[in-house]
């Protein structure tokens, strides 16, 4: 068991813990990410490590099925059946010169880790944040300190700029030399935003985050197809090239369950409401 | 007492080859021969002294027999259910000559069970050495590794990626072949010996091999967990799986008992699975449980078929359809599968291994209409943790190249079953393991 010791919410829906298990933050790097199981019934869930902070592992997701869902509901001290990790190759660091990272929704949570580790190898690194408004925007404390710069996009225009994070991304390139940037958030966002450096072949990484069992390289079930080739994102990835990702295979093979998960999720609010949170 | 009804497991996944009774033991026991030079013996990947324990089932003295297995072999409800034993002990049997060989495979199970049904005795240890070994993988070869060094006093940390030990037994071997209470029973009794177990820890991500080689030795045990995929056109929609994904959700994450459980797995009406070994007759058999109708297409002959012929049976008792000589060539479908292709297959040229050669026959062939595809075609080493080991010698599949003795290219690794043969079975795995703690032990000066 692991003691979540931390647990709060950032905003509708999304939620930021800190799980206890220090065997994942010995050796956890920029980009990797964890699988945990909450309980014994419970299936294996990817999510992207945040921050490390002594043997505390920060998570941050958004509760959209069972799983998250319970586990948003586990309070502090409260404590999961397991956490493990690090997994997936870590981002690759290096000195480029310039880098952009552009986080989307809750996708924003996996950004400090690697604006630090980009900064530490002496890049300039420009954040810039898209959510859906002000209340989704999470991190901007965190990356304001961490970033050279940091540009914010809202879909309804309450902070920032009033559109996409796409946006932003094609003013920076306009503006200054880019080296390498890294867009984290939901896959059609990803594919969306990665077409504005094809054209310049800027250097682009992404997340992938496609469903995934043991998320050690056994089953096969988070295949993507990268440069027309089969890979794992378990342990080839997460990070691909961007321009290189088959994004409407991911977005395919992601929807396969939506009807189980829809099921599994209806089966555990009317389970919260019956017992009154009393499990 | 035999097989289940195929009406009756179709209902579940309860066991299906029920045992011997304890009088059908005795009976069977009384016709061995009692061989002064027995063949089953050398049959035998870790050398299980058969005849002094089936003579002790034939004097009702149950219990003995299965402390005679356990001095060679440390988990025999396990073995003697999914080891081969027609093409080992029991094919080196002399009354298999004229008439049926002995059943040594039910009698070592017979004895494994009587014995854990009167609660398990954990296996003494020597005097601690203060040596410590790391054992990565909690498969078959690192269990009896593990329980080997522990028995020889030495400090045994396991590694295992997953939230449960076992490897393949726990996520791959079906429980209506090898029931979840008896693997967790006899790796219980190796982890009782001091071992220490470390869940969730994936040897190359979370323990580093600068941390690893802390260690005096390394037994490498990570097993022939990465699945092949066959490279056809379609291969990625959603509703196609790796036998070792499928199996997993099942075996491993209940997911037949969804939504009590919370992990899925599609809902089947027709399934082609795609291969002829074990895995795929263990796959195919899951997926009929799961109310499906099920095809097997295998592109070699029957008599090719790489599955136990008492798996190939089950199989076909419990109407899973076998159409053999034949290959897929595309998966079909838009969002997800709808069919596959095949195409027929002829037989050429025998290969070194003696079997025959497959060729597609031009243009011949036949669509099969089906929402999931299941690829058993076999699986290679799993390469997170080899290929991160400085010059560690590999042969052409990834497999990790070792003597004899279990000892690898790197002077404090050694390597022991589906990592260093490519996937097998469970007791190479098993004599491989029990033979790298061996030399292990030499290197440590215990032996």
């Amino acid at each position: 068991m692991y003691i979540i010791e931390k647990s709060l919410k950032l905003s509708e829906n999304v939620y930021e813990i800190w799980v206890n298990a220090p065997h994942v933050t010995r050796n956890a790097k920029a980009g990797q990410f964890v699988i945990i199981r909450t309980d014994e019934t419970g299936e294996r869930i990817p999510l992207t490590i945040s921050k490390i902070s002594g043997d505390l592992v920060r998570i941050i997701f958004m509760a959209v099925g069972k799983t998250t869902h319970a586990l948003a509901a586990v309070p502090a001290g409260g404590a999961i059946s397991d956490i493990a990790g690090p997994l997936g190759c870590p981002s690759e660091i290096k000195k480029y010169g310039t880098c952009v990272l552009v986080g989307g929704g809750v996708g924003i949570a996996s950004t400090p880790v690697i604006a630090q580790a980009l900064k530490d190898a002496g890049n300039r690194v420009i954040g810039i944040l898209g959510a859906r408004n002000a209340d989704f925007l999470i991190l901007e404390d965190e990356m304001a300190e961490i970033c050279d710069k940091l540009l914010i996009a809202t879909d309804d225009g309450s902070k920032g700029h009033h559109g996409f994070a796409a946006d932003l991304l094609k003013q920076v390139i306009g503006e200054e030399k880019v080296d390498a940037v890294w867009i984290i958030g939901p896959t059609i966002m990803m594919k969306v935003t990665s077409n504005v450096t094809r054209e310049q072949g800027i250097k682009t990484f992404v997340s992938l985050n496609p469903i995934m069992v043991d998320g050690t390289g056994m089953c096969g079930s988070c295949r993507c197809v990268v440069d027309g080739k089969t890979k794992f994102a378990c342990v080839d990835g997460p990070e691909f090239d961007a321009h290189q990702v088959d994004f409407d295979n991911l977005m395919q093979r992601q929807r396969y369950y939506m009807e189980h998960e829809k099921e599994a999720l209806a089966l555990w609010k009317e389970h919260q409401c019956t017992c009154g949170g009393q499990h | 007492m035999g097989d289940r009804s195929v009406a009756d497991r179709l209902k579940d996944f309860g066991e299906v080859d029920n045992g011997l009774s304890p009088k059908e033991a005795i009976e069977e026991a009384g016709r061995c021969l009692q061989c002064k030079k027995p063949g089953c013996v050398d049959g035998c990947p870790v050398n299980i002294d058969i005849p002094a324990f089936v003579a002790l089932i034939a004097k009702g003295k149950f219990l003995e027999a299965a402390e005679s297995i356990r001095q060679q072999n440390l988990l025999p409800a396990i073995c003697g259910r999914v080891c081969p034993q027609e093409n080992q002990c029991e094919a080196l049997c002399i009354l298999g000559k004229k008439d049926t060989p002995i059943r040594i495979g039910q009698l070592e199970r017979f004895a494994a069970d009587q014995e854990r049904a009167k609660g398990l005795t954990v296996p003494a240890r020597k005097t601690a050495t203060g040596k410590r070994v790391a054992v990565i993988g909690s498969g078959p070869a690192g269990i009896v590794a593990a329980g080997e060094l522990a028995k020889d006093g030495h400090d045994v940390v396991l590694y295992e990626s997953l939230h449960a030990p076992g490897g393949v037994l726990t996520y791959g071997i079906p429980s209506f072949r090898l029931p979840k209470d008896v693997v967790k029973a006899e790796i219980d009794l190796i982890l009782a010996m001091g071992v220490d177990l470390r869940l969730n820890h994936l040897v190359g991500r979370t323990v580093s091999f600068e941390e690893l080689e802390e260690y005096d030795a390394i037994l490498l045990g990570t097993g022939a967990g990465l699945p092949y995929f066959m490279g056809i056109p379609g291969e990625n929609l959603s509703g196609v799986y790796s036998a070792n994904e499928f199996l997993t959700r099942v075996n491993l994450m209940h997911a037949e008992r969804f939504p009590e459980y919370d992990t899925p797995v599609a809902k089947m009406n027709r399934v082609v699975v795609v291969g002829g070994g074990n895995v795929a007759m263990d796959a195919a058999r899951t997926a009929r449980r799961m109310g499906a109708q099920v095809t097997l297409v295998y592109r070699r002959r029957e008599e090719d078929l790489p599955a136990r012929a008492a798996e190939v049976h089950h199989a076909k008792e419990e109407g899973i359809e076998f159409i053999t000589c034949a290959n897929p060539i595309r998966i079909l479908g838009e969002q997800a599968v709808t069919g596959i292709e095949c195409i027929r297959m002829q037989m050429c040229n025998l290969d070194k291994s003696g079997r025959p050669i497959p060729e597609p026959i031009d243009n011949d062939t036949f669509t099969l209409d089906c929402d999931v595809v299941i690829q058993a075609i076999g699986q290679g080493p799993n390469p997170v943790l080899v290929s991160q080991i400085p010059g560690l010698d590999k042969g052409r599949a990834g497999n990790v190249v070792t003597e004899e003795d279990g000892r690898t290219s790197h002077p404090k690794i050694f390597a022991a079953g589906d990592v260093t043969t490519g996937a097998a079975t469970v007791i190479m795995a098993m004599g491989g393991a029990k033979q790298a703690a061996r030399s292990i032990c030499e290197m440590l000066g215990s032996r």
